[in-house]
């Protein structure tokens, strides 16, 4: 039904006893996604949500005891490159941080680090994932999208949650939504979301909702020419935004010409994908 | 974050790099004395935060210390593409032989550090990519081994330059990557690179541009910004969590979440309207927060009718409404406004906004609409 979260997943919360840990891992745990631990240093040995989950103070003996297979990041920017390389080194495959501002030398060793690790981390300056109806990992409300055959793939935050929406008035269901996050070095890609959208037998089509910025949406144009069977629709946000000027997000923006909506706009439609023009919009495109 | 030449090259300096003796003032006469204290013959050079500065007379040669204090008096007068120019850097004159780019960047795509180099340096390295491409090598380095000896040697081989520069030129090499890492910069160029009469290599140029997100670990680099860098509204938006860039329309917006926020811009685009501002107020809708935003957005005098547009995911739809409410009591304003609210609990704050006259909507095709005709009926008037 879904790619990346769903009932296999052992969750375990970086960052669990701060204000937003605590606020969504209830929302989580309402949600029916499987919470197992936290992890707060020097809060080792206490318990969250009404006893239910246990705090350890470093990832490694909240793996050993619990066998948390997924760790969701909510750790202050500064903290943040050393929580997702403890995650790593600890053995997790999947890593989700929603953390905005990290540095961005920071990111391009902990990705390059990652990448020898063969772990694979979305975001960060993500919302996380829904797979809805089996688990939610991030801060996507939980009640904007319905079970269903879709998957989407987005840069954004609340622009993903309007075309969640969106599909929801028009009864589409979502096999899995995934925020990779606004930053200009990240994890999970465009490409790698497609791959695995392509590859998941309960995924019919996919939209993509990508940003000025970059040149990835110019790759996922690529891979979607060379290799994907299944539908794929897009958003671009931007098309107003001035050059030389950062949109919000710290990858939001058009550098020495580079990263124009006009320009993904282009790669996509020459492979042969239809491009929104609002987000309410996209519904219709799905055929 | 920019810096501006003279704070670039001070921290070439202190990463061994050799720059040109000289000085940044503020007036005209200390202009004078050190232009007599480095000999005579000098540059005089604006210090603002963009391109161009050469075409626009910013930069001078000045033969005496008179004529340094002439040149820095009409140079500290000028607006350079509407800055102010409020300090220049009197540099020794050296007689250049070779000009040499170097420099380097974050490549995104391939997630490292880039360090280019070109034979042709002195002029823009973006001018020099469109007319002579060949011109431009580039090594791209391992974020977790750092810059190579073989690579430095590769740059040196490349740009044309006699071999018996090149230990001098793999230590500036191995400068501005220190430079660059240690400052968590996203640029450190140096343009030109020159190699002297004297046949000696020197930074007469620099540029650097900081990673915003890195300025905590570098709370004395964090104090050289320039407030002339952005705009009174966007520092005063930053201080409220929000994030704002204005535009040239007239349908202020304020939106939560920066996707979201472009897409506004760009319906309102779509059905013949004009946005005069991005603005993402992140996430929470205080109303001390939409207060701030509401005035900075109705400051700007072009603005003729106000969007809202509010995702209600964890942020509230009512919690939103009421934030607007209790805002435009503190901030009354006579333009015309359209809410947008969707999400949770949407529609009770509808009726709450709806209870005090203001319009709604509830398609983002609609809002941009009604914000389009309020701002047509407002010229009309």
């Amino acid at each position: 039904m879904s790619i990346l979260v769903d009932k296999s997943t052992k969750l375990l919360v970086q960052g669990i006893t701060g204000r937003e840990g605590l606020f969504h891992t209830a929302r989580m745990i309402e949600y029916g996604t499987n919470v197992v631990a936290g992890v707060t240093p020097q809060k080792g040995g206490e318990w969250v949500m009404g006893g239910k989950v246990p705090v350890f103070d470093t990832v490694k003996s909240a793996v050993e005891a619990t066998g948390a297979n997924t760790s969701l990041i909510f750790v202050p920017s500064r903290f943040s490159a050393d929580a997702i390389l403890e995650a790593a080194d600890a053995g997790i495959p999947l890593i989700v941080c929603i953390t905005e501002g990290i540095p961005i030398q920071d990111m391009m060793k902990v990705r390059r680090y990652l990448d020898q690790m063969g772990v694979r981390l979305v975001g960060p300056n993500c919302p996380g994932l829904l797979s809805p109806g089996t688990a939610k990992v991030g801060i996507i409300p939980g009640d904007i999208a319905i079970a269903g055959n879709v998957g989407v793939v987005s840069r954004s935050g609340t622009l993903t949650y309007e075309v969640l929406h969106a599909l929801k008035q028009n009864e589409m269901g979502v096999s899995t939504c995934v925020g990779i996050g606004g930053d200009p070095i990240n994890g999970t890609s465009f490409v790698d979301t497609l791959e695995l959208f392509e590859a998941d037998p309960h995924t019919e089509k996919v939209v993509l909702i990508g940003e000025i910025g970059g040149t990835d949406e110019e790759q996922a144009a690529e891979y979607i020419r060379d290799h994907m069977t299944k539908q794929v629709v897009a958003f671009i946000a931007g098309k107003t935004a001035p050059p030389g000027k950062r949109m919000g997000h710290a990858g939001a923006i058009v550098e020495g010409g580079e990263g124009t909506a006009e320009e993904k706009i282009k790669a996509l439609a020459a492979a042969g994908v239809m491009t929104a023009d609002r987000p309410e919009e996209i519904p219709g495109l799905l055929q | 974050m920019k810096l501006h030449e003279y704070q670039s090259k001070q921290l070439f300096a202190e990463h061994g790099i050799p720059i040109p003796h000289g000085q940044m003032t503020m007036n005209a006469s200390e202009a004078k004395s050190i232009a007599e204290e480095l000999g005579g013959r000098v540059v005089v050079k604006s210090q603002v935060l963009v391109g161009g500065r050469g075409k626009a007379g910013g930069i001078r040669l000045a033969n005496t210390p008179d004529e340094a204090e002439e040149s820095a008096t009409q140079i500290l007068g000028m607006k350079i593409k509407d800055l102010p120019v409020r300090k220049v850097l009197i540099d020794e004159a050296v007689d250049i032989e070779t000009e040499i780019y170097l420099g380097i960047t974050n490549d995104r795509a391939r997630r490292c550090p880039v360090m280019i180099a070109s034979a042709e340096g002195g002029v823009e390295i973006e001018e020099v990519a469109k007319t002579n491409p060949d011109k431009i090598v580039r090594v791209w380095i391992d974020p977790l081994l750092g810059l190579q000896d073989y690579q430095a040697r590769y740059l040196a081989a490349s740009t044309e330059m006699p071999s018996e520069h090149w230990r001098e030129f793999m230590s500036i090499t191995k400068g501005l990557y220190q430079t660059f890492i240690q400052t968590d910069a996203t640029l450190a160029e140096i343009n030109p690179l020159v190699i002297t009469a004297d046949k000696d290599l020197m930074a007469l140029d620099g540029k650097m541009v900081l990673d915003d997100n890195g300025l905590f670990r570098h709370p004395e680099l964090a104090e050289m910004r320039d407030l002339d860098e952005e705009a009174a509204e966007e520092r005063e938006a930053r201080k409220y969590g929000s994030s704002y860039v204005k535009l040239d329309g007239e349908i202020g917006c304020m939106v939560n979440g920066a996707g979201l926020a472009m897409a506004t811009m760009d319906v309102i685009n779509l059905y013949g309207g004009s946005p005069a501002n991005f603005l993402d107020i992140g996430g929470g809708a205080s109303a001390e927060k939409v207060a701030a935003a509401i005035q900075i957005i109705i400051r700007d005098p072009n603005v003729k009718a106000v969007l809202f547009n509010i995702f209600g995911g964890i942020t509230r739809g009512d919690e939103v409404a009421r934030g607007i409410l209790a805002a435009l009591k503190k901030t009354p304003s006579k333009l015309p406004m359209v809410v947008r609210l969707v999400g949770t609990n949407a529609e009770e704050g509808r009726h709450l906004l709806a209870d005090a006259d203001m319009e709604t909507a509830v398609s983002l095709a609609d809002a941009a609409k009604k914000a389009i005709a309020a701002a047509g009926a407002v010229e009309g008037s």
